[in-house]
This record gives C-alpha cells, sequence and structure tokens, in this order.
C-alpha cells in the first residue's frame, strides 16, 4: 500500500509541477497577477508531494519491504537501519528521487526567501524550477519508477554494494546533489532575467547568495567523495578523474567562475553576458553530469546500469532545458547593456583572466571525459583517457589560475597602475621564490612540480597575509578595533576562501612530492620501516560485523620508540553478494598520516599488507573545508541579513511595464 | 561578428548533443577485433618472477597449443582492473581454463605488490609486455581486455574492458565449453 501512496505522491507532484510552471511563466508573459501568485503555493504543493514519495520509499527500505523492485535490488535484511535508508540512493531511480527531491526543496526555499524579489521575477524563477522538475518527475514515472512492484516478492533483498556501505554513503551523495541542483536556483534567476530583459547589478546581487550556497555545498560533496576513495578504496589515492567525479568537478570550476564574474557584475555592472552564460553554463554541466552517469556513454567505477532508452530521454531533456536556455541567450543577450569600463591592468581584467582559465580548464575537464566518446562515435577506435591527460593539462591552467588569485585581492578596480602593483607584489613574489627553492632541499629533494606547487601556495599565502595587514594593519588599538569592525564578513569569507587553496595546494604538492610507501609480508611480531616509522604486527583477529565477517590486523606504529597509533586495518567479506572489501588504517595528524591496507592471506601464514606515509594529506580536505568555511562567511554577511527586514511590497510597480506593454 | 559569437555556445552544445546522441547506441565496451578468427600473434617474453629480481621463464602462446585459454591483459596502474580481479580470482578456483596474463607496459616492482595487494594471482602465466610491443601485436585499445583462444591457437572472442560476472557467465563460459568439446 505504501508504495503505491509514494507512486501516486510522484503522479500529484508532476501534475502540480505542470501548475508551476504553465501558470508562473504564462501569468508573466501576459501580466496576469493572479496566475504569478499560484507559483510559491504550487511550489509548495510540490514539494510536499514529492516529499512524501520520498517518506514512502525510505519506509520500504526501512521496512524491508522486497515486495519493491528497487527496494529488493539495493537492500538486504542484514544492513544496519543507517544504510538502508541510504541505500535509497545507491541506485538509478533513487538518485532520480532525491534529485527531484533536492530540487524542491530549493524551490521551496525559494519561495521563503525571495520577499525582496519583484513578482514578476519570482514567479519567472519559480516557473522554470519547475519545468526542471517537470522533466525530471517525467523520467522517473515514464521509464525509472522507483515504486514498480516485483511479484512474487523477493524473500531477502540483493543488497547494497559494499563499496558503497559506508558513512559516506549517507552524507556524500545528499551533499554532492545539494551542490549540483543548487546551481539550478542561479540557472533559473538567469533564464527570468533574460525573459525579463532586466539584466542588472540587482540580478547579481539575488543570484550571488544562491550561487555561494550551492557552491559550498558542492565543496563539501566532492571533497566528502574524495575523503571516502582515500580510506575506502584502500590505495590511497584521492582523485582518480574518474568521469564521475570528472562530472561533479565541472559545475565546480564553472560555478567558482560564475561567483567571481557576479561579484564583477554587482559590484561594476561588467561581464553581464558573460555571468548569465557561466549561470547557465553550470546548471547546463550538471544535468550533463547527471546524463553521462545515468546513460551509460561512458564507462566508469561508479558504473550504474545502461539504458538507452533512459539515456534518450534525459538527453532529449538536456537538449530542451540546454539548447533552449542557449537559444534564448544568443537571442536577448544582445540587449545587455555595457558595464563600466576598466584597464588592462585592474582588478576586472585579472578576474575576467582568472574566470577564462576557469572555464578552460572545465573544458579540457569535458573533453577529456568524452574524447572517448567522440572517437568512438567517429570511428577512430577505443582509447580511454586516464590521469596522464588531466594531470598534464589541468596543472599548466591553474597554476596561472591560482597566480592571478593571489593578485586579484590586491589590484585595484578599474585601473590598477602596474608600477605599483608590482612595488606591492615584490615582498611575495621573493618569499614564494626562496620558499619554492629551499624548502623542498630542506625536506630531501626538488623537482619542478614541487617548486612550482610550493611557489604558488605560499604566493597566496603571503598576499593573503599583506591583503590582511592592508586591512587591519596601522597604527593604535583603537584604530585595529575600528578597522576590524569595518571589514565585511563578505570580505573574510573571501580570504579564508583564498587561504583555503593555499592550503590545499600546499597538502597536493607535498603528499605527491614526499609520500612513501611499502608492500610487505608480515608474521607476528614483524616489524617493518617506512619514513622513519616502524610497524609492528600484532596478529589478526577475527571480528562479526552485521552484514559482514572481517580479519582485523592490529598494527603499532612507533617513531624513536614512542608509540604513535594503533592501525586497525582490516578485510571484510560482505556475505550477501561474497565480496571483499578493504578497511583501511588510519592514523592521521597534522603533520601527515601513516595509512596501513591489508592485503591477503600467503600460503605460509603471513599477511601481505601495503603501508604509506602520506605527508600533509589530511591538508587538502582542510583546503576545502576552508573553502567551503569562506563561502559560509559570505553568506552570513549583514546585508543578507538586512535583505529579510526590507521585504518591500513592490509588486504594483514592477508590474507596471508589463502591462503597458499589452 | 558578436552575434555570431553570441551563437557559439549553441552550436557547441548541438554538436555536443548530435554525439551524445550516436553515443547511445554504443557499448563503450564492445568492439569487434580484425583478430577474430586469426591465429594469435607469437611472442616471447619474460614472465614475472615471484620474488623481485628473480629470473623467470619465457613465456610463448605455442606453449598452450591444445588448450582452451583466457589471455587477459592487466596492469598495476589500471584502476579497472581492481575491479575485474576478484572476477578472475574466481575464475582460476574454478579451474574451468587456465589464465594467462599480459602485464601490460608495467614492471616487476609495480605488478608483484599489486597482484598481492589485489587479492592473489589468478593467472597460470604472466608474460611480461614492459615496452608494449606484444600490445601491438593484438591490438590493445585499453586495459584491461581479455581474449579467448581455442586449442590451435585461433583467437575466438575478444573483449575490452573489465570482465563482469555477467558476461563471464552469459558469453564466455558457454563458449569456452563449446570450444572444449571442438
Amino acid at each position: 500500500m505504501i508504495p503505491e501512496i509514494g507512486h501516486f505522491a510522484l503522479i500529484l507532484a508532476l501534475l502540480m509541477a505542470v501548475v508551476q510552471t504553465i501558470f508562473p511563466l504564462w501569468g508573466a508573459a501576459t501580466g496576469r497577477l493572479a496566475w504569478l501568485a499560484l507559483a510559491k503555493p504550487a511550489a509548495r504543493a510540490q514539494f510536499l508531494w514529492v516529499a512524501l514519495a520520498f517518506a514512502c520509499l525510505a519506509y520500504a527500505f526501512a521496512n524491508k519491504d522486497y515486495s519493491v523492485l528497487y527496494v529488493a535490488s539495493n537492500s538486504n535484511s542484514h544492513l544496519p537501519l543507517a544504510y538502508r535508508v541510504a541505500a535509497l540512493w545507491g541506485g538509478h531511480e533513487g538518485s532520480l528521487l532525491l534529485w527531484a527531491f533536492i530540487l524542491s526543496l530549493w524551490t521551496v526555499a525559494v519561495t521563503f526567501f525571495s520577499h525582496h524579489l519583484p513578482e514578476v521575477t519570482r514567479a519567472r524563477i519559480i516557473g522554470v524550477m519547475g519545468f526542471i522538475s517537470i522533466g525530471f518527475l517525467l523520467f522517473m514515472l515514464s521509464v525509472s519508477n522507483p515504486f514498480e512492484r516485483l511479484l512474487p516478492a523477493a524473500l531477502d533483498g540483493r543488497d547494497l554494494n559494499p563499496l558503497l556501505q559506508d558513512p559516506g554513503m549517507v552524507f556524500h551523495p545528499p551533499m554532492l546533489y545539494m551542490g549540483y541542483v543548487g546551481f539550478s536556483v542561479a540557472f533559473a534567476f538567469a533564464i527570468a532575467a533574460l525573459l525579463g530583459g532586466e539584466l542588472d547589478a540587482a540580478w547579481a546581487r539575488w543570484s550571488r547568495p544562491w550561487t555561494t550556497l550551492a557552491w559550498v555545498f558542492l565543496t563539501i560533496g566532492i571533497m566528502g567523495g574524495s575523503n571516502w576513495a582515500y580510506y575506502e578504496l584502500g590505495w590511497g589515492g584521492w582523485w582518480f578523474w574518474d568521469a564521475v567525479e570528472n562530472a561533479s568537478f565541472m559545475p565546480w570550476l564553472v560555478g567558482t567562475a560564475l561567483i567571481h564574474s557576479l561579484a564583477v557584475t554587482e559590484k561594476r555592472g561588467s561581464f553581464k553576458a558573460w555571468t548569465v552564460l557561466l549561470a547557465i553554463a553550470a546548471f547546463s554541466l550538471s544535468l550533463l553530469g547527471t546524463f553521462l552517469v545515468r546513460s551509460g556513454v561512458l564507462t566508469s567505477v561508479h558504473a550504474f546500469a545502461s539504458d538507452p532508452q533512459r539515456g534518450l530521454f534525459i538527453l532529449a531533456f538536456l537538449v530542451i532545458v540546454i539548447g533552449g536556455s542557449l537559444s534564448l541567450f544568443a537571442w536577448r543577450a544582445n540587449h545587455v547593456g555595457k558595464g563600466g569600463a576598466f584597464d588592462l591592468v585592474s582588478r576586472e581584467s585579472f578576474l575576467l583572466g582568472n574566470n577564462v582559465l576557469l572555464v578552460v580548464a572545465a573544458a579540457s575537464v569535458l573533453l577529456g571525459t568524452l574524447y572517448p566518446l567522440f572517437l568512438d562515435t567517429l570511428g577512430l577506435g577505443k582509447i580511454s583517457v586516464g590521469p596522464p591527460y588531466f594531470d598534464s593539462v589541468f596543472a599548466p591552467l591553474m597554476a596561472p589560475a591560482i597566480f592571478l588569485m593571489g593578485i586579484g585581492p590586491i589590484a585595484r578596480w578599474k585601473e590598477s597602475p602596474l608600477p605599483e602593483l608590482a612595488a606591492r607584489l615584490r615582498w611575495a613574489f621573493g618569499v614564494s621564490l626562496v620558499t619554492a627553492l629551499a624548502l623542498p632541499l630542506w625536506l630531501g629533494h626538488w623537482t619542478p612540480m614541487i617548486g612550482l606547487g610550493l611557489f604558488l601556495a605560499f604566493w597566496v599565502f603571503s598576499l593573503s597575509l599583506q591583503t590582511l595587514w592592508q586591512r587591519l594593519g596601522g597604527s593604535g588599538y583603537q584604530n585595529l578595533a575600528d578597522r576590524f569592525s569595518s571589514t565585511t564578513l563578505a570580505w573574510w569569507g573571501m580570504w579564508l576562501a583564498h587561504l583555503g587553496v593555499a592550503v590545499f595546494i600546499l597538502g597536493v604538492t607535498i603528499v605527491k612530492g614526499f609520500e612513501s610507501e611499502t608492500a610487505v609480508r608480515m608474521q607476528v611480531a614483524d616489524i617493518a620501516h617506512l619514513a622513519g616509522f616502524s610497524f609492528q604486527f600484532d596478529g589478526i583477529k577475527s571480528v562479526q560485523g552485521p552484514n559482514y565477517i572481517a580479519a582485523q590486523a592490529s598494527i603499532r606504529v612507533t617513531r624513536q620508540d614512542t608509540e604513535i597509533a594503533l592501525l586497525t586495518p582490516s578485510k571484510r567479506i560482505y556475505t550477501v553478494q561474497n565480496m571483499p572489501m578493504t578497511e583501511a588504517g588510519i592514523a592521521a595528524t597534522l603533520l601527515g598520516d601513516v595509512y596501513a591496507s591489508l592485503g591477503e592471506k600467503l600460503a605460509d601464514g603471513s599477511w601481505s599488507v601495503r603501508l604509506y606515509h602520506k605527508p600533509l594529506v589530511d591538508w587538502i580536505w582542510a583546503g576545502c573545508t576552508l573553502m567551503a568555511l569562506g563561502g559560509v562567511l559570505a553568506l552570513s554577511d549583514r546585508r543578507y541579513r538586512l535583505y529579510k527586514r526590507k521585504a518591500v511590497p513592490n509588486q504594483a510597480l514592477n508590474l507596471a511595464p508589463v502591462q503597458a506593454a499589452l | 561578428m558578436k552575434r555570431l559569437l553570441i551563437l557559439g555556445p549553441l552550436l557547441l552544445f548541438i554538436l555536443l548533443a548530435v554525439f551524445l546522441a550516436r553515443g547511445l547506441y554504443q557499448d563503450p565496451s564492445e568492439l569487434p577485433s580484425p583478430l577474430l578468427g586469426k591465429t594469435a600473434p607469437q611472442f616471447g617474453l619474460t614472465e614475472l618472477p615471484s620474488q623481485p629480481g628473480e629470473t623467470a621463464a619465457t613465456f610463448s602462446p605455442q606453449a598452450m597449443l591444445g588448450q582452451v585459454w583466457l589471455f587477459n591483459v592487466w596492469a598495476s596502474w589500471c584502476a579497472a582492473c581492481r575491479e575485474e580481479h576478484s572476477i578472475l580470482l574466481q575464475l582460476a578456483d574454478t579451474h574451468v581454463l587456465p589464465i594467462i596474463g599480459l602485464d601490460y607496459k608495467d614492471t616487476a616492482a609495480d605488478a608483484l605488490p599489486w597482484l598481492v595487494h589485489a587479492g592473489g594471482n589468478p593467472y597460470a602465466h604472466v608474460a611480461q609486455d614492459i615496452t608494449g610491443r606484444v600490445g601491438i601485436d593484438y591490438g590493445v585499445y585499453g586495459v584491461p581486455e581479455s581474449y579467448v583462444i581455442d586449442k590451435k591457437g585461433v583467437i575466438r572472442y575478444k573483449q575490452i574492458g573489465a570482465l563482469t560476472a555477467k558476461n563471464l557467465q552469459d558469453t564466455i563460459l558457454p563458449l569456452v565449453k563449446r570450444l572444449q568439446s571442438e
């Protein structure tokens, strides 16, 4: 019964989404006020129905209802409750439901936090988001119904892929989707602005917090996924340039560009058309990512079932949404007025340069991801594009971007005379150069990549310190307090996020340059040495988990006779699918991780063990966390809280031109 | 000129959509090989030693005449091989047919710990193709790839990409059974 209610709720949600799309958009086009008023209630009702469907499916999972095909294929009675519920998004149908649910969540958020928007604009935004909802709900109801029955019911489920049975599974997909789907708000704002022909600074001001929030979620989502891969796959890697990872990384790159160009559009009125294009591109890449993951055109370690019918549906939807919005852009973007002029050397041009580099980087990731498909389609053979391509293309593009990122906050808007700018940069340049040359030699060895990485990290560090000094420096305690209170949270957010990039680069550089690993066979009481640490193998005990049995090793790590950590890497056999999984044993410290991964039991009773030392590896994720925190700070800025109080009843005013036109 | 520039994104997207549409009807892991039905190219390569630095014998496909065997191209740098490995181990446990590995563009120093770490060695022999020369003869597009070779040394099946429990069950094992009774 419950699954039928869920199914029915989905149908009602679809109908509601149709209402949410047609009436507001039509009303905005014809100036019918009453129709516009439907936008908010329709969006909220749609949310309630999708939420009900979501709850029904979650209930079916929690309640072990194996008469539902999707539950039977992705869950098992021995699975702990948290994973049973997270298994909801462990497969194709459920992921789509999560997508639709999060989209309606964002839409409802827009209905609650948009008092300051003119009613026409708000109605258009909600209408555009409703259109996207229609696509996903229709997709589920036509070819990917999560509530399809399995009769007769299965005795037990086929189990969730053991790789996904991890706390990461509970948080990572929702976070990632919050980010992905969150770009739909900026997209809807852009389309609404194009439809209304009002691409002004106000549009940028409204889009900014939404874009930043989505970006924060996406940052956390990607970081979580990378961290998960690090400890779950047992190979100590943290990024694999896999098609699905790329699918989440491309919107991030373009989203990052969007945040910055929105800032310019708001502050200086420049880059308007470019910003709109970025808003369209960021969400289009999210949709494209969904297509790539769901259609099976590419092979990936995240491979999901592929079905041409499903792929065709998403592709058709993709063509309508992306093709439609790009056509609208081509038609309307010419009417956008020019912004403020700026000099060749100015903050604007640094931001533009950065924007272009980020977009080119995203395009090169897209090219690498789709290249096998292109060649295949043209009949030129099959290839796979791996980390060598991405590493060699991505680093040269990002290096100048990071260099410019350091200068941006120091340069002035409009024009920043080169000699003066150069004078302000010389200290940072000197410090970074010396560090890049000296630090690796002190640590052991120097390579050009280590040098470049360290240079960029310290370039950003020292320029961050310098901007901080410029803001807060000066004489007197009183003075400092004054300056401190006059510095906005938005500025602190920018500062912290940029610092995060430096921390991230430092982590990546040191790990890539100085990590070490060894594979050994160990018997009880054997000791292995790596990077100044001693690893003593204390034996194996067997552990019984809820749905697996595990062999767990104890490895004592000592350094100069002081015990540092007890690592307990284990090897699990998940009994339902008879699938072995490794669980790495990791001791994390600020300066680096020691990491042990258990291999096989060998004929002579010893075990193969892989040991790693990963210096500063956690700085990678710490850097991402700082970036996300920076985003949160920017969102907490005072001016966004002021908006809420200034709820202006301005609908009559803003409808006037529309009505006049009729 | 500006109008054209503004149409650019749309045109690019249309081009992309055409490729994506055609891509839907291709299986990225299926590909006809010109080598199907032809004799497997000969080679003689040093085998992977059981310990780094040990000397090892030379492997040649000639040695396998009279048997149906699976020739699996893998490498320690290949991500998909990790996934495939558990399938290979299971297949090796059944002793249905010998599995011969070609360690493609790889070194013993990397390959040996990889095998240990990945759960064991399913291969009866592993030939080391350090330069990738033999891979060219076999038309290796990407790793992993697998070939079924019959008793006369003729290639009868080629698979691009990882073996899965499903295609082993549905395609390869029935074919092997048929070839073994030939």
